[in-house]
């Protein structure tokens, strides 16, 4: 198990590893086991206390593995292609080059494709930083990684539906836009002081 | 159990781009694969707390409870509050849809659920080393401090919206 998740962080982090988030990582996986067991018992206490609220906890949690079961192994598929067909380096060369809109739209993009846990996305973006991309554009890229994967967003539609996801998704478009000038800004006012 | 489209559509997705990716080249597929494995088997125990969590919800919670915790009535203090557990919370954004989507549908407002869901994705309280260490302090106080702003401001925005 501690062999496969160092095997599993050394692949995800590819070159640009680092230890501490190994740690993290195999603390956060043992925290979420101990809370399942928890809640686990939890559940068996309180439904042997009040058989009367059983049947629509078992339907409940019944509904929500059928419609798990129907969404996520596709979507795990999906990322998993991405993250094996658009490579890092792939990223880096075209954001590395675009500039004005065009740099813009790209970085959102990018960072809208699922190729990889955020924790990988930070040294990516202090790279383009150093190869001389624009602060918005790496704010956009870092905040779109962060919150507009594509196919989360099909997760979103199916449980959220349309409209809440609509709305939700071109108002943090515009934002993530928006905040990646003004930072920009705010950070090139503070370089001059 | 309802089979919509977009469930559909995921599906042929997920199948039109493996057989597409193991035509192009098998290694990398293969790779795919076990990367869409491994993924699901680190994410295991957070699905199955989520899986017991909204089974104990709908079945002991009222939806009275629900509307006076996280309904409309709770204002900018609700948003507020959804925003902070959000931004300090690790769930993966994938589960935490439909737990998002059962509390809507027992009486939370839209805009607690956007609230939470934008800062859940948005900030990362755990990925905050990494980022200062990345990135500097500055850009990552101002990317988090306004991500959060951003956060309350489309909730506000949605609870309007989606009356």
């Amino acid at each position: 198990m501690n062999e496969d998740a160092k095997k599993q962080n050394q692949q995800s982090g590819n070159g640009m590893n680092d230890k501490s988030k190994m740690g993290q990582q195999k603390n956060n996986n043992k925290g979420n086991l101990v809370i399942l067991v928890g809640i686990i018992l939890t559940a068996v206490i309180l439904l042997a206390i009040y058989p009367e609220n059983k049947a629509a906890s078992i339907n409940a949690s019944s509904d929500l593995i059928k419609e798990l079961i129907l969404i996520l192994p596709a979507v795990l598929i999906l990322m998993g292609l991405f993250s094996v067909w658009v490579s890092k380096e792939i990223v880096i060369k075209y954001m590395g080059h675009a500039s004005g809109i065009k740099g813009m739209i790209l970085s959102l993009v990018m960072g809208m494709l699922p190729t990889g846990p955020l924790y990988i996305a930070f040294p990516m973006a202090s790279m383009l930083l150093k190869k001389g991309a624009r602060v918005a554009n790496i704010i956009i890229f870092l905040s779109a990684w962060a919150c507009i994967k594509l196919p989360q967003e099909l997760v979103e539609l199916r449980f959220m539906g349309a409209r809440f996801m609509f709305i939700r998704l071109s108002f943090t478009i515009i934002m993530v836009i928006f905040m990646g000038f003004l930072i920009e800004k705010i950070d090139k006012y503070s370089n001059k002081k | 159990m309802k089979i919509n489209i977009t469930v559909i559509i995921i599906n042929i997705l997920a199948i039109l781009g493996i057989s597409f990716s193991f035509y192009k080249n098998r290694g990398k597929s293969v790779k795919a694969l076990k990367i869409a494995l491994k993924s699901s088997l680190k994410m295991a125990p957070a699905i199955g707390i989520i899986i017991i969590l909204v089974g104990l919800l709908m079945g002991f919670i009222t939806p009275e409870l629900i509307t006076k915790l996280l309904g409309n009535q709770t204002g900018i203090i609700g948003i507020i509050l959804a925003s902070i557990v959000g931004a300090v919370l690790m769930i993966p954004s994938l589960i935490a849809f439909p737990l998002t989507a059962s509390l809507v549908e027992s009486g939370a407002s839209i805009s607690v659920a956007a609230a939470f869901i934008t800062t859940l994705t948005m900030i990362g309280f755990v990925t905050l080393p990494i980022e200062m260490r990345e990135l500097g302090k500055k850009i990552t106080f101002l990317r988090n401090g306004i991500s959060f702003i951003i956060a309350v401001g489309i909730a506000l925005i949605m609870g309007v919206l989606l009356k």
